[in-house]
């Protein structure tokens, strides 16, 4: 009589994965017109990305680099050199698709009698602008050996034979990261100014670092089919509790006497944020970045089991098909870029943290 | 006890001083303080706690020692019911051992700190009562402050550092340099004025702190343990140059500190402050003269009076003070009925002119006074120790008048006040 004490009833069961399924459906239909958005603002992004990894020709990298030392040497402001590479990288984009990829454009030109010497059908991006990209960001952010070590690795990955799918690969690394930044950082801010926020935070966060990474696959997958949309938002749900977590960490450990100082000379809320608080954190900042980006790593090969291409696809297929060396190869280059994006981040946290000339402004 | 009373007196006597200092703050860079910048603090408490431990706490407040209502509530009463007044002008020293509350108390003055029971008073301004945006521009306007660790901006350089109050005043860039190279002048860091805080030592950083709270040019300077942090040789060095900073500007300066020497090389007035509570107020003398109970008595047990007892924190402010161009039958009427031998004149900035005896002004037949003042007197500077000051008092027949580096009259040092505090 006292069975159903020792097996579970079924009488005291209830459909829990039917109740999710059909909170989901819902979900998924009322806030269509939102994830339509997500999906549109992504694939731009990623479409846009990919054109800059890809198709933009060398010149326009070495007049970006030049521009870049050119005004830094000349005005001695980081910030302007920076968006001078920024608006030079634009300018193309812009060119590059409102003009470049336009069939009426190009069948325009091609009808022409001399193609012009500005018309390139199908731009690339030549693999030793990359090398020389990482030798100088490495050697002006760590020493000269780490810049060295860091190009012979890169070089590796294209002579593994698997260029074409580290850049796939980059591109949507560099997105998600690029959006986590975007999200992550009010949302660190907002938690370390608000004992509500911190309090509803914490254990989301919480939640989302214990669920393991193949789970957040699966609603992707439902809110954005197959590809690289569903993937791309996958790795940035999974790569973003580390960047909130370490910008509240850093507003949080500033001295106390530092922003009592800050209060105690008038600051308003927008200036102690952005002149004290911002600033003595950024170094904690960057390494949260730096942990994003490792995140992101590791979950954009997870993401190949939902259709995104690149080194993880190969992975798969090579484990698919029990194809050691292939496997091993890309494992490698994994690993490779995940070395050299840890390097040049941590480089950038360090120099900010023992940064000698200051930030002026 | 005569000489409270008579402070007091002389307090309402000099109220014209008021008036003084409203045409100096008119040079100021819009002060929220107009009245003088006296502090009058009135049943100040500071509560830690949560809401409700601090509801409880306020409630039990009067029946209970902070201990018991840390017990019974788990609150922390860090200062209870303090009542004092500052004095416009004056160095006052806040002393007590680490706990007594004494850090949590300056923090109200700038309300850093909201007090929980009792009021604040700046001049005219009661600072609980101002709005955020008066709280600002008082703040970056009247009052700053010298941390004990120095809460300096570790990603900015000593510039940076010592602009900043005037940056979020928005002023721009070249004048806001220009006003901290004269503080980081001030403070002999000139040459220094590009490094960051991690490039320079302990005694450097302490002295960017004091700097940045400088440059906007308070009238109020709230100085937390600022020289705990440092080695002893440095400390004594800085404890100097303040004391020459302070001599130069007309500054109230509130200077906390657990050191007993520290206090009495520094105040002209000690607060020693135990269990967030006031134990005794006074001058250095009065401490050694009578000290409120055994603690105040074990504490003051270690300093050496001699070497540490200052011309200023003996002498009493002169009771009647003549212009140029006063009437001499109302001068020596005053000085009369103050039943004083003679009297000092200053001009509108205070300076020391000279004196003029009691006779000469009963006998001269004068209108104005002008023509009878002298000036053979000899000075003492306030900041002299009392061992260089009793051979000039030997030998003069008169009270010294004691001046400041600028020349002017501070107060007056009397053979029998040295003779008292030394005794």
């Amino acid at each position: 009589m006292l069975d159903f004490l020792i097996e579970f009833p079924e009488w005291l069961m209830f459909n829990f994965s039917d109740f999710i399924d059909r909170a989901f459906v819902w979900f998924r239909s009322t806030f269509s017109f939102l994830f339509e958005f997500i999906r549109t603002v992504l694939l731009r992004s990623l479409d846009s990305v990919a054109a800059i990894l890809n198709s933009t020709p060398w010149f326009i990298w070495v007049l970006a680099i030049a521009g870049y030392y050119a005004i830094d040497y000349f005005t001695k402001r980081k910030g302007i050199a920076w968006l001078t590479v920024a608006g030079v990288l634009v300018l193309w984009l812009i060119y590059y698709n409102a003009i470049l990829i336009n069939p009426h454009f190009v069948q325009m030109v091609r009808e022409m009698e001399s193609i012009p010497w500005w018309f390139i059908e199908q731009p690339r991006t030549p693999w030793t602008i990359y090398i020389v990209l990482v030798f100088l960001g490495a050697y002006s952010l760590t020493e000269w050996k780490t810049a060295l070590l860091l190009s012979v690795l890169l070089f590796l990955i294209g002579a593994f034979g698997v260029w074409d799918a580290m850049v796939y690969t980059l591109g949507i690394i560099v997105i998600s990261v690029f959006i986590s930044f975007i999200i992550g950082l009010p949302l660190g801010i907002l938690m370390a100014k608000s004992l509500v926020v911190e309090k509803i935070l914490r254990p989301i966060l919480d939640l989302m670092q214990t669920i393991p990474s193949f789970v957040y696959l699966i609603p992707a997958v439902m809110l954005f089919q197959q590809g690289r949309v569903p993937a791309t938002f996958a790795t940035i749900i999974y790569s973003v509790p580390p960047l909130i977590r370490l910008t509240f960490l850093g507003i949080q450990n500033i001295e106390s006497d530092v922003v009592e100082a800050g209060e105690a000379f008038g600051s308003t809320p927008r200036q102690m944020l952005f002149k004290i608080e911002i600033p003595q954190a950024l170094s904690t900042i960057a390494t949260g970045l730096n942990q994003t980006t490792m995140m992101a790593v590791a979950m954009v090969v997870i993401a190949s089991l939902i259709g995104a291409d690149g080194l993880g696809r190969i992975v798969l297929i090579a484990n698919r098909q029990i194809q050691i060396g292939e496997g091993f190869t890309a494992g490698f280059a994994i690993v490779f870029l995940a070395i050299i994006l840890d390097r040049l981040l941590q480089g950038m946290a360090n120099k900010l943290e023992y940064s000698e000339a200051g930030i002026d402004e | 006890m005569s000489k409270k009373e008579n402070s007091k007196e002389k307090n309402k006597e000099n109220k014209n001083k008021n008036e003084e200092s409203k045409l100096m703050s008119e040079k100021h860079n819009e002060p929220v303080v107009t009245d003088d910048k006296d502090i009058r603090v009135e049943d100040v408490s500071v509560i830690f706690g949560t809401k409700k431990q601090r509801q409880e706490a306020l409630e039990l407040l009067d029946e209970m020692s902070p201990d018991e209502i840390r017990e019974k509530t788990g609150a922390t009463v860090a200062v209870k019911k303090v009542n004092f007044h500052i004095q416009e002008g004056e160095m006052f020293v806040i002393v007590g051992l680490s706990g007594s509350g004494k850090s949590s108390f300056i923090r109200t003055l700038n309300l850093l700190n909201k007090p929980a029971t009792g009021t604040i008073r700046i001049g005219d301004r009661k600072v609980q009562d101002m709005t955020s945006e008066e709280l600002r521009k008082f703040r970056r306007n009247d009052i700053s402050m010298v941390f004990q660790h120095f809460g300096l901006f570790t990603h900015r350089s000593v510039m940076g550092n010592v602009e900043y109050p005037l940056e979020v005043q928005g002023i721009e860039k070249k004048k806001r340099r220009e006003k901290a190279m004269e503080a980081i002048k001030m403070v002999g860091l000139d040459g220094w004025e590009f490094h960051m805080p991690s490039q320079l030592s302990g005694g450097m950083r302490q002295r960017v702190g004091l700097a940045r709270a400088l440059t906007n040019d308070p009238s109020i300077l709230l100085m937390d343990e600022p020289y705990s942090a440092l080695d002893p040789l440095i400390r004594r060095e800085m404890q100097n140059e303040l004391l020459k900073l302070e001599d130069q500007m007309d500054r109230t300066i509130v200077f906390i500190t657990h050191d007993m020497n520290e206090a009495f090389r520094l105040g002209d007035r000690i607060a020693l402050m135990k269990d967030a509570q006031i134990v005794q107020i006074g001058t250095p003398t009065e401490f050694f003269d009578k000290p409120a109970n055994d603690y105040v008595r074990d504490f003051i047990a270690d300093v050496d009076k001699t070497r540490i007892l200052k011309v200023r924190s003996i002498m009493v402010k002169p009771t009647f003070k003549a212009k140029p161009g006063d009437s001499r039958s109302e001068v020596s009427k005053k000085v009369k009925d103050n039943d004083m031998q003679f009297v000092y004149v200053v001009d509108n900035n205070n300076k020391l002119l000279g004196y003029i005896e009691r006779e000469t002004l009963e006998e001269s037949k004068a209108k104005k006074i002008d023509k009878l003042i002298k000036d053979d007197h000899t000075v003492i500077e306030r900041n002299a120790y009392l061992s260089e000051a009793w051979p000039k008092l030997k030998e003069s027949t008169y009270d010294l008048p004691v001046v400041d580096s600028r020349g002017r009259l501070r107060g007056i040092l009397d053979y029998d006040l040295v003779v008292e505090a030394l005794a």
